[in-house]
């Protein structure tokens, strides 16, 4: 049984998502969204409330996709794998994948689909390079399980985890300008412009990147 | 609240004369007349109006009585006064098809050279025909834009029918248990119930209404075909597995010894005494004819551009006539041409059916997706 890479990586705050306000934030008023690996659509809706966007969301998993359209919410069941090729070119002004990219098989193609669709990024990802990560490993010997990443090696969905420098690193080479990052610790966020230095790769939990196409 | 109250909780016939109806076939049809029942009051702006189509066999009676077989209407599941096509908030309407055979121009009808009923002399019709025709209804109501087209099967290829050429009057549109364009073993299926019908010596070249007889037997044999594609593999081990019908052990011989095979012929002997044998050959016929792709060069997405529907697609797991991979297609090219799509597919062990069913997360979807459309429609 797979466990769903949000719950395991999103590090929960008072039982909600600390990164969804954070976005939310990053998203200017009606614009046009796509929600990639919306879940169980939180954050749409918040975006549609805080807002006034409109938003489109694609769920992997058939009871997440059957609660956000009973909440009212357009969500199609689908892939990020294989199903971001059915949007057209520009049809988003931004695309917004948040706790996913380390669950998909291609992350790069995934990161180059969205810069398709839409002209803006903003994607989250939980950091492999924080201390009690390289702690763990380095002391224990064993794969790090935290309190962002919790489930064990052998039932994580997160299949692609990285660092937040790797991730920059992939945005240089996908052509992705990082516009701003915001990095998330126990709870607190530390608002960066530009990419995230080598000190907040070993203390953040998470981190939170808004991209452009350069 | 001034509204106007429209033809509640009874049937009737409207006459489309405004214009004759040009056909895909190249042939004119002209005073078609559609049979249609409506359900609560439509409201002042007009806004409030939801047009459900109905499947191959089915007829202008979802909720309520059907005056004609004193049984409930074929969706009382989800219209009715508080449910969730709630007509007391709602105007719904729900028209016989053209070519049908509950009251609508079709097979059935006097020609009108006087000569008596067209029988096999009636036009082949199309899905696009069958919307055709319904969208003079809309006309004749007085409706500039539907709040809701939505249905099942062959009722999801009139609503894909309707946003892809009346878009502009289509505000949302629930395609459920459908495809934009019938599959070859649909086709093959449908062959097959065609050609139990003109095997049967009763059919008389689709006259036998002279003789006053019927061709019961290959109507009821193209049902029983066809029924077994509604349900599902599992469901029909669930309800009769291999159990013998009132009887303790086989019979060696061709008797109903299964209960499998008693309820397949209870489904036919039933079906013909509600349903005309000509009217099956031309709605099956309309069904494998549809291709919205086609008309539009072969690219599905094409027929849907800039299209400001909001569609809510759903399909079942278990249903094996119209895959869940048939909705994949569709919602990929509602996707591709930027249109405002949900997707849901419901686990279902109950075939194609299901939809037809107590389906409570197809409820829940549906609820909740026309809340959103309402809200955003102004009607909440």
């Amino acid at each position: 049984m797979m466990i769903d890479p949000k719950s395991q990586a999103a590090g929960n705050l008072n039982g909600d998502r600390i990164d969804l306000q954070l976005i939310a934030d990053r998203v200017a008023p009606n614009s046009k969204v796509l929600d990639i690996g919306c879940g169980d659509g939180a954050l749409l809706e918040l975006l549609a409330r805080q807002r006034g966007i409109d938003g489109r969301g694609l769920e992997l998993s058939q009871s997440g996709v059957n609660n956000c359209v009973a909440r009212g919410l357009s969500v199609v069941q689908g892939d990020a794998d294989t199903d971001l090729s059915y949007y057209p070119d520009n049809g988003f002004d931004t695309v917004i994948l948040s706790q996913t990219l380390q669950a998909t098989q291609r992350p790069h193609e995934v990161l180059r689909e969205m810069a398709r669709i839409g002209e803006r990024l903003i994607v989250s990802i939980p950091n492999f390079g924080h201390w009690r990560v390289r702690l763990d490993l380095l002391f224990n010997g064993r794969m790090p399980v935290t309190g962002a990443l919790t489930a064990s090696w052998y039932e994580t969905a997160n299949i692609h985890l990285c660092t937040l420098r790797d991730f920059t690193a992939l945005c240089d080479v996908l052509d992705l300008q990082v516009e701003s990052c915001i990095t998330l610790s126990y709870g607190k966020a530390r608002s960066l412009k530009g990419r995230p230095t080598r000190r907040a790769n070993l203390m953040a939990e998470q981190g939170v990147f808004v991209l452009r196409r350069a | 609240m001034s509204a106007t109250k429209a033809n509640e909780e009874q049937g009737q016939t409207v006459r489309l004369d405004r214009a004759a109806l040009k056909l895909d076939c190249g042939a004119t049809l002209d005073h078609v007349e559609l049979a249609y029942r409506t359900y609560g009051t439509l409201n002042k702006d007009k806004s409030n109006a939801i047009l459900i189509c109905h499947a191959l066999t089915g007829d202008q009676h979802p909720a309520g009585i059907n005056p004609l077989t004193d049984k409930e209407g074929w969706w009382t599941q989800v219209v009715g006064p508080g449910s969730i096509i709630d007509t007391d908030k709602y105007f719904v309407i729900c028209s016989n098809v053209l070519g049908g055979c509950g009251g609508s121009t079709g097979p059935q009808s006097d020609k009108p050279d006087g000569s008596g009923p067209y029988g096999l002399d009636f036009p082949v019709i199309t899905i696009a025909d069958m919307v055709r025709a319904q969208n003079l209804l809309i006309d004749h109501l007085g409706i500039e834009t539907l709040f809701c087209v939505l249905g099942g099967s062959m009722g999801g290829m009139q609503v894909l029918q309707w946003a892809a050429a009346h878009g502009e009057r289509v505000f949302s549109a629930v395609p459920i248990a459908t495809s934009a364009r019938h599959s070859s073993q649909n086709i093959a299926f449908h062959e097959v119930g065609r050609q139990a019908i003109l095997a049967d010596a009763a059919f008389e070249g689709g006259r036998y209404f002279d003789s006053g007889n019927r061709p019961r037997k290959g109507l009821a044999v193209a049902r029983m075909a066809a029924h077994i594609t509604y349900l599902s593999e599992a469901a029909l081990q669930r309800k009769f597995g291999r159990n013998l019908q009132d009887r303790d052990e086989v019979t060696y011989g061709f008797d109903a010894d299964f209960q499998i095979e008693s309820y397949l012929r209870h489904q036919g002997m039933s079906f013909v005494e509600r349903f005309d044998a000509n009217s099956y050959l031309y709605i099956t016929r309309a069904m494998d004819y549809f291709d919205i792709a086609a008309e539009n060069g072969g690219n599905l997405a094409a027929a849907f551009k800039n299209s400001d529907t909001r569609f809510c697609v759903m399909s079942f797991t278990s249903d094996w006539l119209f895959p869940t991979s048939e909705s994949i297609t569709l919602v990929r090219a509602l996707n591709a041409a930027g249109a405002n799509v949900s997707f849901v597919e419901i686990e279902s062990d109950k075939g194609h059916d299901a939809f037809l069913l107590d389906e409570p997360e197809m409820h829940a979807t549906l609820s909740g997706f026309l809340a959103s459309a309402a809200t955003a429609r102004g009607l909440a």
